[in-house]
């Protein structure tokens, strides 16, 4: 395997140095400086659904930004850096007003944000599927083009209304 | 290096019961896919995909399950996923790919 563990900033203390308890995680934040080597993605999942069960999510609703963060993370492998295993990525959580941020940053090939979208799922076929996966997880999955190259994915979850599948609620920009 | 998911490949006559173990992700999917397609080679009439030990897969992880599907389909053999766990039921469920593979969690139906 071989896989380093990322090096993480797993912060309990809100940005004023006040420690937060679990009654109160509302500050936590978790930062993640990786390779695009995908033997890295299952200590990134271990770390994230660690950070999501903290923050009170249910272990369902943990699973699903654990899910669409791997998707994430696979499409910048795949597509963002042709798989190249030796590329940075950046991963950030933070909570904000009652939602998990998820924030992903690559400095790879920018795809244009017209050509990122579901496929039809009717249509059987292998690929493709990480897109709708995502956008099922999350309440909101957004692609910014980065003026100095590369892409930052930004990603939200309600804190509130876990459990359910895309609700466009608190957490829509 | 990645080791090998295929942990074990078990024949029941002309079944043949692939066992699989671990998370399934892009660093394990591409040696999955090429595992599951060279029992194909061996020419059995059904193959079961044994899921009760893979805790996650992802969607490179389906596609090979959906390579293995569509190649299966062309041959006329028999394909079923035995006993996925919550997880990879639910992105089966996600990419609405329940209601086209045969699942079970029972091993008798599956070899049967």
């Amino acid at each position: 395997m071989g896989a380093e563990t990322p090096r993480t900033n797993n912060d309990p203390a809100g940005d004023d140095g006040t420690f937060m308890s679990e009654s109160a995680p509302m500050n936590r934040t978790l930062r993640m400086e990786i390779q695009s080597d995908p033997a890295e993605l299952k200590s990134v999942r271990v770390e994230v659904e660690s950070f999501a069960r903290a923050l009170g999510m249910t272990e369902h609703a943990a699973g699903k930004v654990v899910l669409a963060m791997d998707e994430a993370l696979t499409n910048i492998i795949r597509h963002a850096y042709d798989g190249a295993a030796d590329r940075p990525i950046e991963i950030d959580l933070a909570v904000r007003d009652a939602c998990l941020h998820v924030t992903l940053r690559d400095y790879g090939r920018q795809a244009p944000r017209a050509t990122i979208h579901s496929r039809d799922l009717s249509d059987v076929r292998p690929g493709g599927l990480g897109v709708h996966i995502m956008t099922k997880c999350m309440d909101s999955v957004d692609y910014q083009p980065a003026p100095d190259g590369g892409t930052t994915l930004i990603m939200t979850k309600s804190l509130r209304d876990s459990d359910n599948e895309r609700t466009n609620g608190p957490c829509h920009d | 290096m990645t080791d090998s998911p295929i942990q074990t490949i078990t024949w029941e006559g002309k079944v043949a019961v692939a066992s699989i173990a671990g998370d399934i992700d892009l660093h394990r999917s591409a040696a999955l896919q090429q595992g599951l397609l060279g029992l194909l080679d061996e020419q059995p009439q059904k193959v079961v995909v044994d899921l009760s030990a893979v805790p996650y897969m992802d969607s490179s992880g389906v596609a090979s399950l959906v390579k293995l599907l569509s190649r299966t389909r062309k041959l006329g053999v028999a394909l079923v996923l035995l006993s996925p766990s919550p997880k990879v039921r639910s992105i089966l469920e996600i990419t609405r790919l329940d209601s086209v593979f045969t699942i079970t969690d029972s091993k008798q139906e599956a070899t049967a």
